[in-house]
């Protein structure tokens, strides 16, 4: 049912946002999504575009500290709201992120497409739930985030142990690690 | 890739704005956007320009008001899973909002998208070239039905997992319009044709809807049968309400409400379970009568994955387990 194009083109629209704590002003267009602009306008490219409509969670980005799907969110949604991507996970923590540490001791990466939305599903559980996290948690908060490599178990591993590495029960190998 | 289409897009910050907006030509409503979005990337539809109703505050409460639960288009489905007053009121209701699509969808979508929900089909939620090499159907670019052929009428299925449970708790629907604000009963809101299954006026803004607060003890499931546990849109779906003479599952029934989703385009309510009133809950010729009349009333149809009658003998099977579940619970 496609009907005719508008006879001319909306225009842009100013967005000012924070993305990962940076202000930011750009010129988007209407009909351009989070993940377009943060992808092809600002060079953002750790979020991921997948299946490009909300099955497959590879986009998955934090809007005020809640994971969403930026493939699904329109750019000008994000108006004054705090955007953080994958590239601003580690900023609090030296550059580095826990979970990120952890994905590296598991190889919960293979291929590694998933990977960004799934440690920003992931960051989004541990923020909720400031404790070691239960297998049927990190579950349950992944259900969004497909990954075709690893069958999720060592995601599943890694999750795990950076929640309890964060809250003083890490593996042997991660408090080796840490304190190296 | 899949781009949208281009569009202007308006965001305004009341909910008469919303409805002002919502008066040009073309204009359509985006929320959460996880319903919309995706069918403008298959170029199901090509609005000059969306209302967002991002802005509108005044959609996203929760409240108790003149003996119902009152709760807003916008909030979200994480939202009302997680709401207190909702999972000590009404379980099913949060139960349902908590097993829609994906912990990400949930976050973004809301009350209103998804009693508003488009009607969905295997051969329509398709990308444009798929669609266009079998020349398009009754919802799309052509004029045939490839579920029932030679049909003249759309039977995409209303693939909501809230109405039915909506629909069994007796909820009204209020839509906000040009002319004021508008309730009524939410399973009235639904038609046979799914390319126009919701009766939603020129203008219109859902509102709310509102949950009348139960005056008898009740228990209520929802039961929902998917290929993965995650993500999909039901295969088959039932919600079941039933009125208790006490608040024990070993007390007589005083009421029955049994209402399926997923046939055609609109909820079916199922009838003749008078017999079950006046047997206890615990009885178990009520969860099996309950079963026998949902799967002699609902025949699935080959609009959503997986065979119909398979699907057909798994409402039974899903009716029959929500009432037993009901009991083992107490």
């Amino acid at each position: 049912m496609s009907g005719p194009s508008p006879a001319s083109a909306p225009d842009a629209i100013l967005l000012r946002t924070s993305i990962n704590g940076d202000a930011v002003s750009v010129a988007v267009e209407p009909h351009h999504t989070l993940l377009e602009v943060l992808r092809y306008q600002l060079d953002l490219i750790g979020s991921k575009q997948g299946c490009d409509k909300g099955d497959c969670g590879a986009c998955t980005v934090q809007i005020d500290g809640k994971p969403a799907l930026a493939c699904l969110t329109l750019a000008v949604h994000a108006e004054g709201r705090a955007v953080t991507t994958v590239e601003g996970l580690g900023d609090a923590h030296g550059g580095c992120h826990p979970l990120q540490d952890a994905f590296d001791r598991h190889d919960a990466a293979q291929c590694g497409f998933c990977t960004p939305g799934i440690l920003m599903s992931a960051d989004s559980l541990l923020r909720r739930n400031p404790r070691p996290v239960s297998r049927d948690e990190v579950r349950e908060a992944l259900a969004g985030n497909l990954c075709r490599c690893t069958g999720y178990t060592k995601i599943l591993d890694a999750v795990v142990d950076a929640s309890e590495v964060m809250h003083g029960h890490g593996s042997d190998d991660a408090k080796k690690e840490v304190a190296q | 890739m899949l781009r949208l289409p281009r569009f202007g897009v308006q965001t305004p910050d009341t909910l008469e704005d919303a409805v002002a907006a919502l008066a040009q030509p073309g204009a359509r409503l985006v929320a959460g956007g996880t319903d919309i979005l995706p069918n403008l990337k298959h170029r199901l539809d090509q609005p000059p320009v969306l209302v967002s109703l991002s802005r509108v505050a005044s959609l996203r409460e929760i409240r108790e008001e003149d003996g119902n639960l009152v709760i807003g288009a916008g909030v979200t489905l994480t939202e009302i899973a997680e709401h207190d007053r909702v999972r000590a009121l009404f379980p099913s209701v949060a139960y349902a909002a908590g097993v829609i699509a994906s912990p990400l969808i949930r976050n973004m979508g809301t009350l209103g998208g998804n009693v508003n929900l488009d009607t969905r089909c295997r051969y329509v939620n398709q990308t444009h070239f798929w669609r266009t090499a079998i020349g398009g159907c009754l919802k799309s670019e052509g004029d045939v039905c490839h579920v029932v052929p030679k049909g003249r009428i759309c039977v995409a299925a209303m693939s909501s997992d809230l109405v039915p449970v909506l629909g069994s708790l007796g909820s009204t629907l209020v839509n906000q319009g040009p002319d004021g604000p508008r309730e009524l009963p939410l399973l009235d809101y639904y038609g046979a044709d799914g390319t126009a299954h919701i009766k939603r006026e020129p203008g219109e803004v859902t509102r709310e809807v509102r949950i009348p607060l139960p005056s008898t003890p009740t228990r209520a499931r929802y039961a929902k049968w998917t290929v993965r546990k995650s993500i999909d849109f039901p295969l088959v779906s039932v919600a079941i309400n039933v009125q208790l003479a006490s608040d024990s599952v070993d007390a007589e029934v005083t009421g029955v409400s049994v209402v399926v989703g997923v046939l055609g385009s609109k909820p079916r309510v199922v009838t003749r379970l008078d017999e079950v009133i006046g047997r206890k809950l615990s009885d178990a010729t009520v969860a099996h009568t309950v079963a026998t009349r949902v799967h002699a009333q609902c025949k699935p149809l080959e609009n959503v994955p997986y065979e119909a009658p398979y699907r057909r003998q798994m409402i039974r099977v899903f009716a029959q387990r929500a009432i037993e579940e009901m009991v083992a619970e107490g």
